[in-house]
């Protein structure tokens, strides 16, 4: 294949320049033509295992998932026809009826990609009556929940895993109906915790157990800002529900991350609400901390400072400002030291 | 860093050096990890410690603590004797080889290994791929810093990625990798004892003159101040007095504990400014409670230089408020108003005297963060340093020779302990260790030891142990493993109740002032078991 060349398809009868090495999905959501998809991940290698994708080729007697299919000149395709819709409705509605319907209390519900799928082909009566897969809900590890009945075996999380995280603590075992993800031996999972699966998981099948029953989608606001924790910089989106931060999801194609998270920026929000926090200034009286007014906490620095820098001179106090404030903190704290006092004295544990 | 995160996908080869990235900087790691799995990227890793990233190294150079700029020397001893040296890049970008090329010529491959214990065969192999690679793309941490001779290994690392050609181009460069949300910006804004905002000397007459005017202040210091280690030593001396401590934890952060709270006991005024009452914060005067990172607006620059946007989510907790909010507050109770109406403010100030940020407004932020310099509005950042010419000019080599730890294992105290982080918890552990699934991950510090030694001193996986240096003991559990070598112990300094600064040196750096965290001498002890009583 020839890279940079040009195709020329025609998607739904409209022309389309595909790239040499598009698949018919990208072709197609690049011209902003919609196909339904479950397995399909924009960041990882596409499988086709969910057929939801299919679509027709002219040539090509059946049908085929848009998903993985190269795109060759001269390509006729056709996204959407009664039969298209009637493979994709089956397919949907067969994932269904071996799938828990507890939406109602999911935490995915409002952001499920199966429950917009049932909802677009309006499957409100599922006909497949037969066995139902039983797992047991796996939580023995900090901070996943893996509930596998919920699982549609679409391979994001192992995917996840292997090619962007680099792990592999999970892959697909045992075969046909009691196809199950699990870890080495189906033992305890160990692994990262970075959480990158639950991003990754179009269901409910995975979920981070400080979330849970924090809120619904819907319910939460989401601001976009920066980590706090190590140097890299990620983009986070932080959720809150009533003041409270409940969850922490990546900024799709955001960042320096690209929607990557580690352990800590996933799942280390709980200090924010502690009930440890500082809420009010305290001043050591008789060797005890007393509660006190910001006026009264300010005039006794601000007493004994001037005091100080009275008495021995500017040098005789030292400022140390953090890595972990802002730079318009730190930069007020120099000025403050430099100006304020009058010494050069403030550092920080850039070193440490 | 020199250059860009996004960029070290299409590395040819990467050297990592003192870093435990998968755990420091994990986001980092992933392009690393991606670069060997699928665009065929030589990894080569020196790290005495076996980390998370040895698995993925195509070569893993396990060194002696404190030996980096002897195994950095061998390197490029062999990429010089084999021809791998980038002779365009030098002639026409660098000075001073042949100064240089004297110290190398000492460390043949023989000589190394005497001093790193890196078998001769793997040290040619790895000078041999950082040498034939096109794009080397070379990271450090605190590995290599924090030791006496720090800085001079930072500028061993740069000796050899300026011998192999390997700055000023795109997935290449010398990059540190900073360990905290904000420590570069922090630099930045002269949060340090001889810089103003930008890494403006204090004691240049010129740059005295232009803040002077900035801040319409006559009383400016000229000279440099104190850093962070010699407050410390001067409050002991009784020459400190007074200590402002905003959002930083000292008391468990330093090196050598011991000697910092004998100084904080001997200030006469402390205040502290923080989010929880950390082990600093206990021993103030006054503590002031301030806002979390998600109660307010302003930026953070990141490890590569990028300034981005931190914006308000909350109001802060009960009657908490904003740092510089508190500090402008104060200011004006001592006569020197800051009237300020928000941080965007602030950073539009910052940029009228910062040259490297003056292009940066939180308005041009507002979507995607912008990487320093960017010296103007109209500039578009720049993702990688020293393209066509470093700032001084010419590249100068500077010749570096090894120089062995202040303090090595002796009889008394036979055994090296280095110190890093992990990945589950961060700095003090004052954030991290009150999130329930951290602590779960890990709920206490331990001590790594090698089954050897474990086997002689008798101690079985997760015992309890005294370890003491010269300076203090604390006790924790051991963990044992062959993550490190034989007679080498390994802790991670978040835990207040087995804090392994209790025991690291305060042996400085006498240039960047960084203390040796990666390298003292301790001794392990069986606890006595305990008495019970009948």
């Amino acid at each position: 294949m020839e890279a940079g060349r040009v195709f020329k398809i025609t998607i739904n009868g409209q022309a389309v320049e595909a790239r040499a090495d598009d698949t018919i999905l990208k072709a197609a959501q690049r011209e902003g033509i919609h196909i339904p998809t479950l397995c399909y991940h924009r960041q990882l290698s596409p499988y086709g295992g969910c057929r939801v994708c299919v679509v027709s080729v002219e040539g090509i007697p059946r049908l085929v998932a848009s998903c993985t299919m190269p795109v060759t000149d001269g390509m006729q395709v056709r996204t959407d026809s009664e039969q298209i819709r009637k493979i994709r409705s089956t397919v949907v509605e067969l994932i269904l009826s071996n799938h828990p319907k507890d939406c109602m209390v999911c935490e995915q519900s409002g952001r499920c990609e199966l429950q917009d799928l049932a909802y677009e082909f309006g499957l409100s009566h599922i006909r497949f009556k037969g066995e139902v897969s039983v797992h047991e809900i796996e939580n023995q590890n900090p901070v996943l929940e893996r509930d596998y009945n919920k699982c549609i075996l679409c391979g994001r999380c192992v995917r996840m895993c292997d090619e962007i995280q680099g792990v592999g603590a999970v892959d697909f075992s045992k075969r046909g109906f009691r196809a199950k993800i699990a870890t080495a031996y189906d033992g305890v999972l160990d692994c990262e915790f970075c959480g990158n699966c639950i991003g990754a998981c179009p269901v409910g099948a995975l979920t981070g157990k400080p979330s849970r029953f924090k809120g619904r989608p819907w319910e939460v606001r989401k601001v976009k800002t920066v980590c706090n924790y190590c140097g890299c910089g990620c983009s986070i989106m932080v959720n809150v529900k009533g003041g409270e931060v409940v969850r922490v999801t990546p900024v799709e194609d955001g960042g320096i991350n690209e929607g990557m998270l580690c352990v800590k920026g996933k799942f280390g929000f709980e200090y924010i609400n502690h009930e440890d926090r500082l809420k009010t200034p305290l001043v050591k009286k008789n060797g005890a901390f007393v509660e006190a007014s910001w006026d009264e906490a300010l005039d006794v620095v601000a007493a004994n400072l001037g005091r100080i820098k009275k008495k021995y001179g500017s040098d005789s106090i030292g400022g140390l400002c953090s890595a972990k404030c802002s730079s318009e903190d730190n930069y007020l704290f120099q000025k403050f030291m430099r100006t304020a006092i009058g010494t050069n004295s403030v550092d920080h544990c850039a070193r440490y | 860093m020199t250059n860009s995160i996004a960029e070290f996908e299409h590395s040819d080869a990467y050297f990592v050096i003192g870093s435990n990235t998968t755990e420091a900087h994990p986001i980092i790691a992933l392009r690393l990890k991606r670069g060997v799995r699928f665009n065929g990227a030589k990894l080569v890793v020196a790290d005495p410690r076996e980390i998370p990233l040895t698995r993925y190294a195509t070569l893993w150079l396990r060194h002696k603590p404190g030996s980096d700029a002897a195994l950095l020397n061998g390197l490029m001893h062999v990429i010089l004797k084999e021809g791998l040296e980038d002779n365009k890049f030098i002639k026409e970008r660098t000075e001073n080889l042949d100064a240089l090329k004297k110290v190398l010529k000492k460390y043949t491959p023989a000589f190394t290994e005497k001093i790193t214990g890196v078998p001769k065969e793997k040290l040619i192999e790895a000078a041999r791929i950082i040498g034939a690679e096109d794009k080397v793309a070379f990271f450090y941490a605190m590995g290599i810093t924090q030791h006496i001779v720090g800085t001079e290994n930072v500028m061993s690392v740069a000796n050899l990625a300026m011998l192999t050609g390997n700055v000023g181009r795109p997935s290449t460069g010398v990059n540190p990798l900073r360990g905290q949300s904000n420590v570069q910006g922090a630099c930045d804004m002269g949060g340090l004892y001889n810089f103003y905002p930008g890494y403006q000397k204090v004691d240049v007459e010129a740059n005295w003159e232009k803040f002077s005017k900035a801040w319409a202040c006559e009383t400016l210091s000229r000279k440099p101040g104190l850093s962070a280690t010699a407050m410390v030593d001067a409050a002991v001396a009784g020459k400190l007095k007074a200590l402002y401590v905003m959002g930083e934890n000292p008391l468990l952060s330093d090196p050598d504990i011991g000697h910092t709270e004998k100084a904080f006991e001997n200030l006469d005024f402390l205040v502290v400014q923080d989010i929880f009452m950390t082990e600093t914060a206990a021993m103030a005067d006054v503590v002031l409670p301030a806002a979390s990172f998600v109660e307010k607006d302003g930026t953070f620059t990141n490890t590569e230089r990028r300034v981005q946007l931190l914006r308000k989510v909350n109001e802060p907790v009960g009657e908490s408020r904003v740092d510089w909010e508190i500090i402008a507050d104060l200011s004006a109770r001592m006569g020197r108003p800051m009237p300020y109406r928000d941080t965007s403010e602030i950073m539009d100030e910052i940029a009228s005297v910062t040259p490297l940020y003056g292009g940066i407004s939180h308005k041009r932020i507002e979507k995607e963060g912008l990487q320093w310099p960017c010296p103007d509005p109209k500039h578009p950042g720049t993702p990688y340093l020293h393209k066509g010419q470093f700032t001084r000019g010419k590249g100068h080599f500077v010749p570096v020779d090894y120089h062995p730890p202040a303090e090595l294992p002796d009889k008394g105290y036979p055994f090296l302990l280095t110190t890093g982080r992990m990945l589950s918890h961060y700095h003090t552990g004052t954030m991290t260790r009150r999130v329930e699934g951290l602590n779960e991950i890990c709920p206490e510090g331990f001590m790594e030891i090698h089954p050897s030694d474990a086997r002689k001193l008798k101690i079985t996986d997760g015992e309890e142990v005294r370890v003491a240096s010269r300076r203090g003991e604390i006790t924790v559990k051991s963990k044992v493993t062959r993550k490190v070598p034989p007679q080498v112990v390994y802790m991670n300094f978040h835990f207040a109740e087995s804090a392994a600064n209790r025991l690291t040196i305060a042996a400085l750096d006498p240039l960047s002032g960084i203390a040796e965290a990666k390298v003292c001498a301790v001794k392990i002890e069986k606890l006595k078991p305990r008495k019970v009583r009948v």
